[in-house]
This record gives C-alpha cells, sequence and structure tokens, in this order.
C-alpha cells in the first residue's frame, strides 16, 4: 500500500507531528497477553469480588439505587447480536431500522410506565436524568430556584448540586417527617411562587412510598413543574404513575429492567414529560414517519434541540443515549410483559414485608420509618449500625447499606433491600445473625 | 459495479405491541415463598395503579425472539462491514472484550459492595488510571465520566475550579470553528461564554489570531487534536504556551486519539485536560448509540480537582495493600455521575489494552492512519479534497466536483448504502461545505478498503453519467429516504393502540 | 421588476415587514425559506409582549437547522399566525401571505425608513450568493 502511494515508510505518513513530540520509546504497559493470559487476568479479578455467585458467595441486601432482580436469559442472547451492539447512533434510517424501531418501543413503554406522553430515547442513568430534568425545568419556566427533596438518592443530589453550581440554579432543600420519612406536604406551600421545579422521589431513599398527588397539588398550588424521580424503576409494576399525579417531568433509572447490577454500570436513564415541553426535552427522540412509498419508517427526529445544530444553545451537551440499554429494557419489558412486571413488582412487596415484620420482630430493633414502602426499608439496630453489618459478614451476608455513609445522624441504621431474588431463606438467615449479634453483646 | 452487496429476503415486522396476545407470557418467577398478604392491606389502595398497565405486550419468548431478532436484521452493523464515519472511529469490538465484561464477579457486583469485597472492581479501576494516564502523559484519570460529552463537561468543570482557587474563573472558553456541536454546549454548561475562533486556511489554529484573542477573561481553549480535518495541530507547542502565559488552560478533545495513541502523548504537547472515547479509542461498542464511557486524564496539579470518589491504596499492619475508596475530596468539582461510571464499558476497554499491549496499540495507529492515507491517494481523483495537507487517521473530501451534475454530499452517502457500506461522516465539520468524512480504522484490511474505493469511485462516475440513480438512492434497502420533515412537524413519539387514536 | 414584492421592506435578516396604518405584519422571505428547507416549527411570541427593534421575537426551525428571528421595528405584538402552529409549512408555501408570523403595533413609524426596498434586498441578497 505504502508503495501504492509512492511512500518510502509508516513514518513517513505522521511528518505532520514534530519529531520531538513522537515517542521514541513504547508505551510503558504490561506486554502483550495471549487470549488465554487475557481471560486469565479477569477471571481473577472477577474471583475478588465478593457477590451471591463469586468470591465469598454472599447473600446481599443491598439496594440503593441498583437493584437485584430476575434477568431473563433471551436479553443477553438478543443484544449479543452484533448487528444491534456494533452499529452506531442510527442516522442512516434506511439500514437502522432495527434499533430505531426498538427505541420507539422503549420511548412508547416508558410512557405507558410513567403515565406521561412522551419518552426520549434514554439518558446516561437516573442521576444525571435528574440533572437534566432540573435544566429543563429551569428552560421552561425561566426561573432558576429548584426544591429537592430531602430524601432524594444523596449521589443523585450530588451529580444534580454539580451540574447546576455554574448554571446559576439555586437549590433548597424539602425537608422529609421524622417519623414518616416521606416528604412533609406543608413545606411546599412555604417554598415560595418563584420555584422552576419541584423534585420529589418516588419510592424515596429510605424505599418510602410518597403521595404524589398530594404533591403534585401543592406544587402546581405554587405554580413550579413537579419533577418526579423513580430510582427504582420495578415499582411502577404496582405503584400509581407519576403521570396520574400530575407530573409535569418523570426520570429515572431503568437498571431494574434487565440491566446487570456491573458495579453500578452502565445503567439506563428515562426521562418524560408532557406533550407541550417536547421541544424542550434533552437527548434523541425517534418518530414514525414514512417514505415516498408510502411505507412507515422511524428516524431521529426534533433534531434542532441537540448540540451538533444548536452547539451552546443546545436544550443538554447529551449525545449518546444509552442505545443498547435501552434495548435491554426494552426486550425484559416485552418478555416479562404486562403480567410480568406486575407480578415482579408485587413479590417485591410481599418479600420486604415478610423481611421488615421478621427484623422488627427482634428485640431492640425497629423500623425507622412509618411511610409504606415497595421494597427498601430503614432498620434502626439498637447498636451502630457498621458494627452490625462487620457481624453480618462473618455469617455471609451483606446486610444492606450503613446509612451514616449519606446521613450522619442516622448511626444505627440500615437502608435494606428485598427484591423477587431474595429468597426467604435468606431473610431468615438474616434475622439469625442479627439475633446471634445482639445476644454476643448482651 | 455493486460487488459487496445483494439483496436477500428481509422479514417484515409490526411493533411488539401488535404481537400482543391477551393472556400470552413469556416467562415464569419461582412461587413466591413467603405468606401474602392482599397488598392494599400493605399499601394502601391510594398509592397503587389503577390501569393494570395494559399498554404493555403480553407475548412469548418466541415472540420475543423472532421480534427482536428480525429487527437486527434491518441494522448494518461493524461485524458487516467497513463503517467509515468520520470522528467516530468505528472500528472493530474484540469478542474477548464482551465475554470477559459478563464475567460474573464483575456483572453481579453491586456498586455499594463494602471495598474488602470489591478489590477486584477496585484493582480493574486503578489499572486502566494507570494504563491510560501513560497512554495520554497526562497521570491523574477519572473513570466516571458517561461519555464524551460528560468527559468535556467534566474536563471543563476542573479548569473552572482550578482557577477558582487561583482566585478567578474567568469568562470566555475558545472553540475552533471547525469543533463538534459538543464542545460549545459542554462550555456553556459550565457557565462559560463561547467565543470561536477562525481556523486558518490548513485547517488549524491560527497563532496570530490566537496572541490577540487570548487574555486574562479567557479560560481554556478546547482544542481537537488531530483537529476534526484529521489533521495534527503542527503548532500544538506554541498554543499551549500562548494560553499558559495567559493564566488560561489547554483543554484537548480526545475524539481523534486513534492517530494518536503509542505515537505522541498530550501530557507532553503541555495538553492539561483530555477526555478520552473509550468507545471509539479503545474498541467498547457502539451499542447503536450507547453507552459510551469519557474518563478525562488531567496533569497532577490538576488530580485535587477530579471528580470524587478516588481509589486510594492503604497498607495495614501486616503489610497488606487493600484499595477503598476516598470520598474525602474538598477540592473536588463534585460528583458527575452516581456510582462509578459506566463500569462495563471500562472493563471491555482494559482488556482490549491488555490483549494488544504497546507494540499493538502502536500498530493499531500506524494502521489507521495508513488506512486512512491510501483511501486518500486513491479518491483524490474523483473527490474535492478539502485541505491539502499531512493527513492522519481520516480524511475529508467534498462534493464540489458532483455539485455540477445536481449530485450533493447526502446523494453520495446514501448511494453508497446500495454498494453495501455505512455511509461516511457528512456535512461535519461545519467549515467545509458538503463535507465527506472518511475514517477508515486499521480494522480494515486492504480488501475491504479497495472494495469500498471501487465503490466510491462508481459512485462518482454514476454522479456524471446517471446523476438520477444518485439522487433517488438508496435503491436496494427496505425502504427510501424518510420524510423528515412530516416526523418533526406532527411527532408521533409512542405507539398508540389503533383504537385510541 | 424585483424577485421580492415591491410593497414590502426588508431587512439583512431576512425579514419582511409590510406597514398598514400603524400597524406592520412580519414574516421572513422567500430566499429565507428557501435557505432554512422544510420548515417544521415556529416558536413565536405572545400578543401584548413588547420589542426593541432587532430583538429576537422568536425562532423558525427546519429539519436540520434552526434560525432566530429579529423584529425589524419596534414594537408591541397585537397577533401572532396561530395557524403556523398546526401547518408550519405554510411558511414554505407562502412566505408573504398565509405564512406571515406576527402583527405588531408600531411605536415608531420612522424606523421604516432605514429598511431594504425590495430593490435594496435583492441586490443583498446577491452579493451573499457569491460569497
Amino acid at each position: 500500500m505504502l508503495r501504492e502511494m509512492g511512500r518510502e515508510s509508516i513514518a513517513d505518513l505522521f511528518r505532520g507531528i514534530p519529531d520531538h513530540l513522537q515517542l521514541n520509546s513504547p508505551l510503558n504497559l504490561p506486554a502483550t497477553l495471549s487470549e488465554t493470559e487475557t481471560l486469565d487476568y479477569f477471571r481473577e479479578l472477577a474471583e475478588l469480588n465478593t457477590t451471591r455467585i463469586t468470591g465469598r458467595r454472599m447473600a446481599s441486601f443491598l439496594g440503593a439505587g441498583a437493584y437485584d432482580h430476575f434477568i431473563p436469559t433471551i436479553i443477553d442472547t438478543l443484544i449479543s447480536r452484533s448487528e444491534f451492539y456494533t452499529s452506531y447512533t442510527p442516522y442512516q434510517p434506511e439500514i437502522s431500522q432495527g434499533t430505531l424501531q426498538a427505541i420507539f418501543e422503549f420511548q412508547s413503554m416508558i410512557c405507558e410506565l410513567t403515565g406521561m406522553e412522551v419518552s426520549n430515547a434514554s439518558l446516561y442513568d437516573g442521576s444525571t436524568g435528574t440533572a437534566e430534568a432540573v435544566l429543563m425545568a429551569e428552560r421552561v419556566t425561566n426561573r432558576t430556584k429548584v426544591a429537592l427533596a430531602g430524601n432524594l438518592h444523596p449521589e443523585y443530589r450530588e451529580v444534580v448540586d454539580t451540574y447546576i453550581r455554574n448554571a446559576g440554579i439555586e437549590s433548597v432543600t424539602i425537608p422529609y417527617d421524622q417519623t414518616t420519612g416521606t416528604l412533609r406536604i406543608d413545606a411546599i406551600a412555604e417554598l415560595g411562587s418563584d420555584l422552576a421545579t419541584v423534585v420529589v422521589q418516588s419510592p424515596n431513599f429510605f424505599g418510602g412510598i410518597e403521595d404524589l398527588r398530594q404533591l403534585g397539588d401543592a406544587t402546581h398550588k405554587i405554580g413550579a413543574l413537579f419533577t418526579v424521580v423513580v430510582a427504582e424503576g420495578m415499582s411502577l409494576g404496582q405503584l400509581l404513575s407519576p403521570g396520574q399525579c400530575g407530573a409535569d417531568i418523570v426520570c429515572g433509572e431503568a437498571q431494574s429492567f434487565g440491566i446487570p447490577l456491573s458495579f453500578g454500570g452502565s445503567y439506563c436513564g428515562f426521562f418524560a414529560t408532557r406533550e407541550k415541553y417536547q421541544r424542550q426535552i434533552p437527548g434523541r427522540l425517534v418518530g414514525l414517519t414514512h417514505d415516498a412509498q408510502g411505507r412507515p419508517g422511524y428516524v431521529l427526529t426534533l433534531a434542532t434541540r441537540e448540540q451538533h445544530i444548536r452547539r451552546e444553545k443546545a436544550t443538554s451537551n447529551i449525545c449518546t443515549n444509552q442505545g443498547l440499554y435501552a434495548l435491554m429494557t426494552t426486550i425484559y419489558l416485552s418478555t416479562m410483559g404486562r403480567t410480568g412486571v406486575r407480578e415482579v413488582a408485587q413479590q417485591n412487596i410481599q418479600k420486604s414485608h415478610y423481611a421488615a415484620s421478621r427484623l422488627a420482630g427482634i428485640d431492640g430493633f425497629s423500623l425507622r420509618f412509618s411511610a409504606p414502602y415497595f421494597n427498601e426499608f430503614v432498620l434502626s439496630c439498637p447498636e451502630q449500625a457498621d458494627q452490625m453489618l462487620d457481624a453480618l459478614k462473618s455469617h455471609n451476608i451483606i446486610g444492606g447499606l450503613p446509612l451514616s455513609r449519606f446521613f450522619p445522624e442516622m448511626q444505627n441504621e440500615i437502608l435494606i433491600c428485598v427484591t423477587e431474588t431474595t429468597t426467604r431463606k435468606e431473610i431468615d438467615a438474616l434475622v439469625e445473625a442479627m439475633e446471634v449479634k445482639v445476644k454476643s453483646k448482651k | 459495479m455493486i460487488k459487496k452487496a445483494s439483496t436477500h429476503i428481509s422479514q417484515n415486522e409490526g411493533t411488539i405491541f401488535e404481537r400482543s396476545r391477551p393472556g400470552r407470557v413469556g416467562y415464569r418467577l419461582p412461587a413466591l415463598d413467603v405468606d401474602e398478604s392482599p397488598i392494599e392491606s400493605l399499601i394502601g389502595r391510594d398509592l397503587l395503579r389503577n390501569d393494570d398497565l395494559a399498554g404493555l405486550p403480553e407475548v412469548s419468548e418466541v415472540d420475543v425472539v423472532r421480534h427482536f431478532t428480525r429487527l437486527s436484521t434491518w441494522n448494518y452493523a461493524v461485524d458487516l462491514g467497513m463503517y467509515p464515519l468520520g470522528s467516530c472511529t468505528m472500528k472493530y469490538n474484540p469478542k474477548i472484550n464482551e465475554r470477559v465484561s459478563r464475567f460474573d464477579g464483575f456483572a453481579s457486583a453491586h456498586p455499594y459492595t463494602p471495598d474488602e469485597l470489591s478489590q477486584g472492581n477496585l484493582r480493574l479501576i486503578r489499572e486502566l488510571e494507570v494504563t491510560l494516564g501513560e497512554i495520554t502523559g497526562l497521570p491523574a484519570v477519572s473513570l466516571q465520566p458517561a461519555a464524551g460529552a460528560q468527559g468535556e463537561m467534566s474536563g471543563l468543570m476542573v479548569i473552572r475550579r482550578c482557577l477558582e482557587s487561583r482566585g478567578n474563573p474567568r469568562k470566555i472558553v475558545l472553540v475552533p470553528d471547525s469543533a463538534h456541536g459538543t464542545n460549545p454546549a459542554s462550555a456553556a454548561i459550565c457557565g462559560y461564554d463561547v467565543k470561536t475562533i477562525k481556523s486558518n486556511e490548513n485547517g488549524s489554529v491560527d497563532l496570530d489570531n490566537l496572541r490577540e484573542v487570548v487574555n486574562q477573561d479567557v479560560a481554556a481553549l478546547m482544542l481537537t487534536n488531530p483537529s476534526t480535518l484529521g489533521m495534527f495541530e503542527e503548532h500544538i507547542v506554541e498554543v499551549c504556551q500562548i494560553l499558559h502565559e495567559a493564566g488560561g488552560l489547554v483543554y484537548m478533545d480526545g475524539a481523534n486519539m486513534n492517530a494518536l495513541v503509542g505515537v505522541t502523548r498530550p501530557g507532553d504537547m503541555g495538553v492539561d485536560v483530555i477526555h478520552l472515547n473509550l468507545h471509539k479509542t479503545f474498541s467498547t461498542p457502539h451499542g447503536g448509540g450507547g453507552p459510551g464511557s469519557g474518563p478525562i486524564c488531567v496533569t497532577s496539579e490538576l488530580e485535587p480537582y477530579l471528580p470524587f470518589p478516588r481509589i486510594v491504596e492503604e497498607t495495614d499492619a501486616t503489610g497488606l495493600k487493600t484499595l477503598r475508596l476516598d470520598f474525602n475530596r474538598p477540592m473536588s468539582i463534585g460528583r458527575v455521575r452516581a456510582f462509578h461510571g459506566n463500569y462495563s464499558v471500562l472493563v471491555r476497554a482494559l482488556c482490549y489494552i491488555l490483549s494488544l499491549g504497546p507494540d499493538g496499540l502502536r500498530e493499531a495507529t500506524e494502521t489507521a492512519v495508513l488506512n486512512a492515507n491510501y483511501i486518500a491517494h486513491h479518491l483524490m481523483d474523483d473527490y474535492e479534497i478539502a485541505y491539502h495537507g499531512k493527513p492522519l487517521h481520516e480524511v475529508i473530501f467534498s462534493d464540489k466536483h458532483q455539485q455540477k451534475y445536481g449530485v450533493h454530499t447526502l446523494d453520495i452517502a446514501k448511494r453508497l448504502i446500495d454498494y453495501g457500506f455505512h455511509p461516511m461522516t457528512i456535512y461535519f465539520p461545519l467549515i467545509v461545505h458538503g463535507a465527506i468524512m472518511i475514517e477508515p480504522t486499521e480494522s480494515e484490511g486492504r480488501e475491504e478498503i479497495d472494495l469500498f474505493i471501487d465503490a466510491m469511485r462508481s459512485i462518482a462516475k454514476e454522479a456524471r453519467e446517471n446523476p438520477d440513480l444518485v439522487k433517488n438512492a438508496p435503491h436496494n434497502t427496505r425502504i427510501s429516504r424518510l420524510d423528515e420533515a412530516a416526523a418533526a412537524r406532527k411527532p408521533v413519539l409512542r405507539w398508540i393502540k389503533p383504537n385510541d387514536k | 421588476m424585483s424577485a421580492y414584492p415591491d410593497d414590502l421592506q426588508y431587512t439583512k435578516d431576512h425579514e419582511w415587514i409590510r406597514v398598514e396604518g400603524e400597524t406592520g405584519t412580519i414574516g421572513i422571505t422567500s430566499f429565507a425559506q428557501e435557505q432554512l428547507g422544510d420548515v417544521v416549527h415556529v416558536q413565536l411570541p405572545r400578543t401584548g409582549e413588547k420589542f426593541s427593534a432587532h430583538d429576537t421575537f422568536g425562532e423558525v426551525e427546519s429539519v436540520k437547522t434552526f434560525s432566530e428571528l429579529f423584529l425589524p421595528v419596534s414594537g408591541e405584538v397585537v397577533e401572532v399566525n396561530e395557524a403556523l402552529e398546526d401547518a408550519p409549512e405554510l411558511v414554505n408555501n407562502s412566505p408573504y401571505g398565509d405564512g406571515w408570523m406576527v402583527k405588531v403595533k408600531l411605536s415608531d413609524k420612522g424606523e421604516i425608513d432605514s429598511l431594504l426596498s425590495s430593490s435594496e434586498y435583492e441586490d443583498f441578497v446577491e452579493s451573499q450568493k457569491v460569497e
């Protein structure tokens, strides 16, 4: 090839790079691994991680924005088709109809679950989706103050804070009731009438189900947009949809729908709104249209909102969506379908309530909050949560998330998650281990 | 003649909703192993759904498999052939990456697993940080940004924080007119005014002009190198000096790193911050539009400002080394994404780097540049080359020769589909009228590239002899060009049951 | 004869204005709509809003691009073309007729004198094309 081009050497092709900038020795990286060695290397790293099925093989009651749900086998089979995973963003609709139609179906299913009219093609995850919701509310209302729930996922809150710090947006916190753990609805009326949006999460970070109807009414009374964050998408299988409660924006995390935990990513953020705001929505949208012969087909649409056209005036700087993960969600929601999503949600409710009643029945333990919950609840222990959790590890149990990590006043509290994959045996073992621990102290 | 493609049967398929039949299911859960209580007694009727989710489909497993398999066959993909999208680096996605990322120890790991039970994950993150630091020459690395655009935003925030700590965040970010649209959009989110600077006749930064516009208000220059024209910024060292002397910083968009890995390092040029696109340079799949991953690599001086948490190594009394997450980072810009970024993408990227090794990485760069130059050489007679210079990994033409036959860049792109290729990037960069941007990557062998060159020449000939054939392309796809105006005027963005319309 | 209607005044931002008494009707020129391509959405102000000359009063979007709309003269919006909400293609099909955008009550009729005549606008467009 070089000869045909009349070039002498490969080095010839790099003449554009000044000599003094060119490396004259190889990068200081490990030597090339063969396929066998590569597999061994990663296998070894993977085994250093303790999960339900690797390392020390421990039962886990962790949730808090990342949930261990059943994943149908066909999801991996189908997304492993390289026509899906080795394709690019569908800018050429004539040879991307597979991706485009799948996203259209994703948008339709998110609308159904959330009770909203328009969904985008997905965002990075629930936390960045929440930040985008705040930015969108500012665009729609031209107001620069937002109220965020005090029981919003703390990492979502941190991400929102990062996004708004330089955007001239100010945030205030809505307090939650110390008894119920849910937001104080009366506090919303006191927020004033200059808010862009009130952002609430349901189920909230403590697992409690918020009264979205009342929160929505209170929010609209002060003239703000009502944003509902759903960090546990599976709850929508049984809980009243935010759309039915007057939500203007619904954003959240679709990880529960067939996406592996994978140490926190990749996940799939969803984002839905009302039709009247569709030109303000961040991210990609797929729409139905037709070709010259009248055959239906799908295209990326309303592209003038986006950064590649509007540049610094774009609705968001976002470029990618989570294409493959939106596809996983779509396959999950198809496979489980109308019946399955409801049944999974139902099992989560039943099992978490069984676990909560058993744990709260141990002498010295109680539920921290009184609000109804979906698959997570806060357990107050008679001693420091960290010590409790350390003791559980020797029983091969990861007992949940110590809340002191985010809420210093909650030294004895553990956030416990129970899903359909948690067995009664595991719950009973957790109860027993906790009993042993408190008895040993006495 | 069309050599690479011919037509074959393509299955029709409606939406999944049209397959739905009442009562049909495609799953089975284990029976509930706790006593069941009426759900209303646990949660309260007011908080429960009352619409039965009637809009979700009811289908069997075979229905789902057939449906999505049929959809998949309507896509073009890297595994079907060359995907010469300029600036997108559509290289082959090694299958071992996919296998490794699915190992149970990674896939089933919860992000809040205590550090001592997550040592494998933390080591992997640490390893990738060190590796990317070496590749870029910028040793402090954060893997948290979820995609390139988020990397840009995070990197600019790091710059802003640094300037704040020096006493003044400044007001302006300079962006060349050839830049990706995400650059100005990201700068805007960071609270900066964007000032566009014109490229010179070679498509690179005009040093005299730069000296004029750089002042105490300029926070940073965002520079893509090689530029979106595929050419190395020859005066990059001087560019960095100009910024640094005025107290500003240099942000490099790493979208085009596939031209540089193993050959030269941004850190050695004087760059302060770079973001990488793991889904471009480091072979992780694009997935039909995501997930990506956009790590940022910065100088040691900027390390304190990186997103938290950071991974630190601790040695206990017995000498045992463990890694843990450090959340106490008072200077940090904060968090840009929950948890640890797109972890499953990070696993794939490290797998790629270790499989290739230092020699393989350099060879990949050399091959990518060779392929692009070979294409430039063979298409120069048929297509107007946009900028003469020394292109690296991609080459930009325009439709100037074809315009006189009424054939435009879009038509050429659509006709290429009939020849069995995915089109190149078109109408970008904006400074080239009717831009045709070709990036072959290192993945293509000579035979596939020759087929591509044949196809492009044949289209140039068709444009002269039978322009309508090109203007009405594609001819062999399931559908022809779609009415995008209709889609945008009255958007239909979700499926609605026919009788609900 | 000019390619642009003689009874209108023009701006270098490609808007036209038709003055009748105290009211001006405003739209974009046939040249502007050709450059944009298929118009898919027009964002207009509310009646009652007041603008100075050269203020941005709205935005017009096509499939692949968008353009801000600038008011040729100062005034208060007294009517907006609501038909564009459902039929933005009117801007393409009838730029000087059914594709009008807003009517304003002029606050300073003298401003009209600084605008371009149809032949001046035509010359301006030709000079742009050469570039």
